[in-house]
């Protein structure tokens, strides 16, 4: 495993991108027991304005805690994608929410419409972002760098402990839905072997 | 017969904020008044639920000149207290503190800081507010301020400042910045028993003996609790050992004096440090706060280049270690100070310098983070 594995979710505020990265930290931190870092940044508007967390993983103390080369982006906007494609890795894999994503300048995107899904098979779109956690958990671990950053069993485990009670039904059925569009795509997804020329600065 | 289990020491994910809250609670803060202003205001919520579960109280006052006064009245009263601000409700806080360090009242000022000046960038992190925690209040007083670079150290180094405000009966400032306080990291927490927690000194003798203000040998007079029979006054003007006000040349010097001994005597206890390969560097990032963690990352990089770097890591800002940054100076060792100002803590650095050494900084003030790679560029350029 590299030193360090970041994961960027970006998008806009109020498709709950900070609870996205809070499970996701739990998942590699709490259940996986590397150390992580999460942080993000936001507008002052608690709805609309651009929302990002940055969750860094890693077997060692983790000292600079924002991305400096992006294993894995998900663009939950067009405005997103478009700010933070340049700072993906080479081997990066660029994930986005093809109903809202239009356009990508990176050949490497996989492209899932997460909040169709989360309207069409779990009723609401709030669930979007569980959707994508379901994904991402299938990606991950199938990334040559991102072999023992977070398993499913450990992704599904801290998804349903921060969700609120009476939602569990729905929010593992949205968990799987992602899962299910992943694995679709992964067929056709061929990851690149990291190299030394492309370490971080 | 069934054994009781020692619990598993818990991992969780905790946010800078929230880490905070809870070293103030196993310190024994019991009072918090606030009033909610970002990026600090995670703490206060965390707080009012938290503080009722420990018999403890939670108010959220009209503005921050009233929660400083509040504060102030829970400390007299015998409850560790606090408040958490930013930036603006830090300068409406001022007048208060000053009265706080005047009336030698414990207490806990959190800052978070945010850009400035006024209402400026409240999401975005800065560290503009160094200068203005040592003299934002008016008036010659010492202070202790600390800065937390972890969410761990959030945790620490609040019981820390509990400690200290305890012992020396001061005000402490802990200045944190947008970055750490958002943060979430993956922490242990202690248990209560495995965090050394220190309580003010009470009067020994009879309550009509009492001297409020009385010089000791430490610097600190006893404190008594506002019921519990030991009555005084207590003021902003100077007073005299009793507490009441006086013009007298012999009593006011005296007691300013106090003010200053009572902390600088304990320099060696407050002044908290962290060196990284200073030994031998010939070049040393002198960094606090969030700050810390990308020269940290600039260390590494840079030895793995080969270049001799080291790192100092200032826990206490105030008082300000000169006894840590003389040396290096007297070394010859060039220092450079990233910080997200325009050069407050490079100004000290300077002044300890006395033109020894040279003294080189990165100021960044666009309300983002300082990278790696800046305190990189500037180490290489200074190298060639």
């Amino acid at each position: 495993m590299l030193d360090r594995f970041e994961i960027r979710l970006s998008g806009t505020g109020g498709q709950g991108i900070v609870l996205a990265g809070i499970i996701l930290a739990e998942a590699a931190g709490i259940y996986e027991g590397k150390h992580v870092v999460q942080i993000v940044s936001y507008g002052p508007a608690a709805r609309g304005g651009t929302s990002r967390a940055d969750v860094v993983i890693s077997e060692n103390e983790i000292d600079y805690p924002k991305a400096m080369g992006l294993d894995v982006l998900l663009a939950m906007n067009q405005m997103a994608c478009d700010e933070s494609t340049p700072e993906l890795k080479p081997t990066g894999i660029l994930v986005v929410d093809s109903l809202l994503v239009t356009q990508t300048s990176n050949p490497r995107v996989v492209q899932i419409p997460f909040t169709r899904i989360a309207r069409e098979k779990c009723g609401r779109e709030q669930m979007a972002n569980i959707v994508a956690l379901g994904t991402l958990s299938q990606l991950i671990p199938a990334m040559p760098a991102g072999a023992g950053i977070v398993s499913r069993e450990s992704m599904e485990a801290a998804v349903m402990a921060r969700i609120p009670p009476g939602t569990e039904k729905m929010n593992k059925l949205a968990f799987e839905e992602g899962i299910k569009a992943a694995e679709e795509i992964q067929k056709t997804l061929v990851f690149e072997e990291p190299s030394e020329d492309h370490d971080q600065i | 017969m069934h054994r009781r289990k020692k619990p598993e020491p818990k991992a969780q994910l905790m946010q800078g904020n929230e880490a905070c809250a809870e070293g103030a609670l196993i310190a024994g803060c019991r009072f918090f008044a606030g009033y909610p202003i970002t990026p600090a205001s995670e703490i206060a919520e965390h707080l009012s639920y938290r503080l009722p579960q420990v018999d403890g109280t939670f108010i959220q006052m009209e503005d921050e000149i009233a929660s400083m006064g509040a504060v102030i009245g829970g400390s007299l009263a015998g409850v560790k207290s606090m408040t958490a601000t930013s930036g603006p409700g830090f300068s409406l806080m001022q007048e208060n503190l000053g009265f706080a360090c005047m009336a030698e009242v414990p207490c806990v000022v959190v800052n978070v800081m945010r850009g400035g000046p006024s209402t400026g960038l409240p999401t975005n992190p800065s560290q503009g507010d160094v200068m203005q925690a040592r003299w934002g209040t008016h008036g010659d007083h010492p202070i202790i301020v600390l800065s937390p670079s972890s969410v761990m150290e959030c945790f620490t180094l609040t019981v820390k400042a509990f400690n200290y405000s305890e012992k020396y009966r001061t005000p402490v400032i802990f200045l944190m910045d947008e970055v750490v306080a958002h943060m979430r990291e993956k922490v242990v927490l202690p248990e209560p028993n495995e965090v050394t927690v220190i309580d003010r000194v009470k009067p020994s003798v009879p309550p009509e003996w009492y001297l409020p203000y009385e010089d000791t040998s430490f610097g600190v007079p006893p404190m008594g609790i506002f019921g519990e029979g030991y009555r005084y006054h207590v003021t902003g003007l100077v007073h005299d050992i009793r507490g009441f006000p006086t013009l007298r040349q012999d009593e006011i010097e005296p007691f300013l004096l106090r003010l200053f001994r009572k902390i600088s005597i304990h320099f060696a206890d407050i002044q908290l440090v962290e060196s990284f390969h200073t030994e031998d560097a010939d070049l040393v990032i002198v960094a606090y706060g969030c700050t810390f963690r990308s020269a940290h990352r600039a260390m590494v990089e840079a030895r793995a280049r080969g270049l001799k770097v080291g790192l100092l890591k200032l826990i206490t800002i105030w008082p300000f270690p000169r006894r840590v940054v003389e040396p290096l100076t007297r070394a010859k060792k060039t220092l450079l100070v990233p910080e997200m100002n325009m050069g407050q803590i490079s100004r000290e650095v300077k002044r300890v310098n006395q033109g020894m050494t040279t003294v080189l900084t990165v100021n960044k003030i666009d309300g983002t983070m300082i990278t790696p790679q800046e305190i990189l560029e500037k180490i290489e350029e200074e190298k060639k």
